[in-house]
């Protein structure tokens, strides 16, 4: 062990407040007191009184066209998903008191891994509680002291927070550069252990990874891999299983991670996989083994939109067309855009900074248009972005109100 | 390689992301006087991983705060 190691951290010296440790968040809690008190509506504290449909809401008393939910098939609304949350309230009540390796596993959560197997033609399903706890369990307890993640480094913090909590040796590269990618590879010593970490659609910019070529090349280095497609499931791809199938390499990846929180319409996290040793992540994955598992309401709902998923080809067709309408149009009106192309669901609007994105924000929301505001430390290269997340149930006439909307905004503020 | 040598390389290669040109010691610190964000530090160490044919996990960049203590750790992952 080096010295340097040996030794605690030593005190960071304080100003002001001593031994504050809240002192440390001083700036932060500054630059939000500045931006508030020009008499901005915080964006983080926006409730949603009332929700009327995937689409719409009562938002500070008025209503409101969702254009920042992460609903993108429209599932929160379906009947049938209803339904299947209040069979299961009434047939097995409100939670399950525990974890699935003790009390916590009922025939609704077979069910749902059931209908993860089938949805994406893997042999193994394993459910989390969130999608945050399966990168955070299962990155940190395939990959440990000694072995090596090569990750992108616009990877999500649940995947960095898996990293940390894994103590295996974390190598980041430029985001979607392959190149990059390779040469740390090629660099990491023989006979480590090597884990690839990628995501299919990264949720800032709404931009696709190079998955085919980047998987072919993680293969030919010995490295198993990760795909996070958090932000494609039940949209991209034939089957609606993500971009690892649009590319082509599904049967290349060893770890599909996804949620249940966006296109599934409920709560909760999931891998699947074909690795014979797979099953034994249920006794060894501690953000598995150490949680409560999902109520029965919410595995029930979840397993039915599921199996509803594999046969949304009609939903996403029309998904893509408000994708790439949306995006056309904002690119029209003078709007800085994410990607070139529309690629996902995701249409991120880039601002100037955070003053005039807060303003542009608040503008929308008078409008009646709720977007997310993102902002550093969740966004790439310090940009301030307006995200909007399209929907499957936002009609072509929406997408059209939305347009004008921005550009009222838009001029208002003089971004535009 | 020996240490003066690769002295000379980093202080070539910190150059061009020395943007408010900081007189870089053995005490100059990335986070603190040449105040590198996560982005700056990536291409940066991606810079030296290159020109060392070395790999610098983000572990070990934790342990890095000077410039010194940077050039000690390419010494000794280029002679070892």
């Amino acid at each position: 062990m080096s010295e340097g190691i040996s030794q605690p951290d030593q005190p960071v010296e304080r100003e002001g407040d001593g031994q504050d440790l809240f002192s440390k968040f001083d700036p932060l809690i500054q630059q939000r007191h500045d931006l508030l008190s020009a008499g901005l509506t915080d964006p983080f504290s926006l409730v949603m009184e009332k929700v009327l449909s995937p689409t719409r809401a009562i938002c500070n008393g008025r209503d409101t066209i969702l254009l920042g939910t992460y609903n993108y098939m429209g599932m929160t609304f379906d009947p049938d998903v209803i339904e299947a949350g209040k069979d299961a309230l009434d047939n097995f009540g409100s939670g399950t008191t525990g974890s699935r390796v003790l009390n916590g596993t009922y025939q609704g959560h077979k069910e749902c891994e059931d209908a993860l197997r089938e949805f994406y033609g893997m042999d193994h399903a394993m459910v989390f509680s969130t999608g945050y706890q399966a990168n955070l369990g299962i990155i940190s307890t395939i990959a440990g002291k000694g072995d090596y993640v090569v990750l992108d480094i616009d990877s999500h913090a649940s995947i960095y927070d898996g990293c940390a909590m894994g103590n295996a040796e974390i190598v980041p590269f430029k985001h979607n550069d392959i190149e990059a990618m390779e040469k740390r590879l090629k660099r990491i010593p023989e006979g480590a252990g090597k884990l690839v970490v990628l995501e299919g659609v990264y949720s800032m910019l709404g931009d696709v990874a190079p998955l085919a070529e980047m998987v072919r090349i993680a293969k030919s280095h010995g490295a198993m891999v990760l795909v996070d497609e958090a932000h494609s499931m039940g949209f991209i791809g034939e089957n609606g299983r993500g971009v690892c199938e649009a590319a082509g390499i599904m049967d290349q990846c060893d770890f599909i991670i996804g949620t249940f929180s966006k296109s599934v319409g409920t709560v909760g996290g999931f891998c699947v996989s074909n690795h014979p040793k797979f099953e034994i992540m249920r006794l060894v994955c501690r953000p598995y083994v150490f949680t409560a598992s999902l109520p029965p309401s919410v595995v029930a709902t979840a397993a039915t939109s599921i199996r509803k998923l594999m046969h949304g080809g009609n939903k996403r067709a029309h998904l893509w067309e408000n994708s790439k309408r949306l995006h056309g149009g904002l690119k029209d009106l003078g709007f800085k855009l994410g990607t070139e192309e529309p690629q996902s669901a995701i249409v991120a609007v880039i601002m100037p900074d955070l003053e005039q994105g807060a303003a542009m924000w608040e503008a929308l929301l008078h409008e009646g248009l709720y977007v997310n505001l993102a902002r550093p430390p969740a966004t790439p290269a310090n940009m301030t972005l307006l995200r909007c997340s399209l929907c499957a149930e936002h009609s072509e006439e929406e997408v059209g109100t939305i347009l004008g909307m921005f550009e009222r905004a838009g001029k208002a503020v003089g971004i535009i | 390689m020996d240490r003066a040598q690769i002295d000379a390389k980093i202080r070539e290669l910190i150059e061009p992301f020395n943007k408010k040109e900081v007189a870089i010691t053995e005490e100059t610190t990335f986070a603190g006087d040449l105040e590198f964000d996560s982005l700056t530090v990536m291409d940066f160490v991606a810079a030296i991983e290159d020109e060392f044919d070395i790999i610098i996990s983000m572990n070990q960049q934790a342990e890095i705060e000077n410039y010194g203590q940077l050039v000690d750790a390419v010494e000794k992952m280029v002679t070892t």
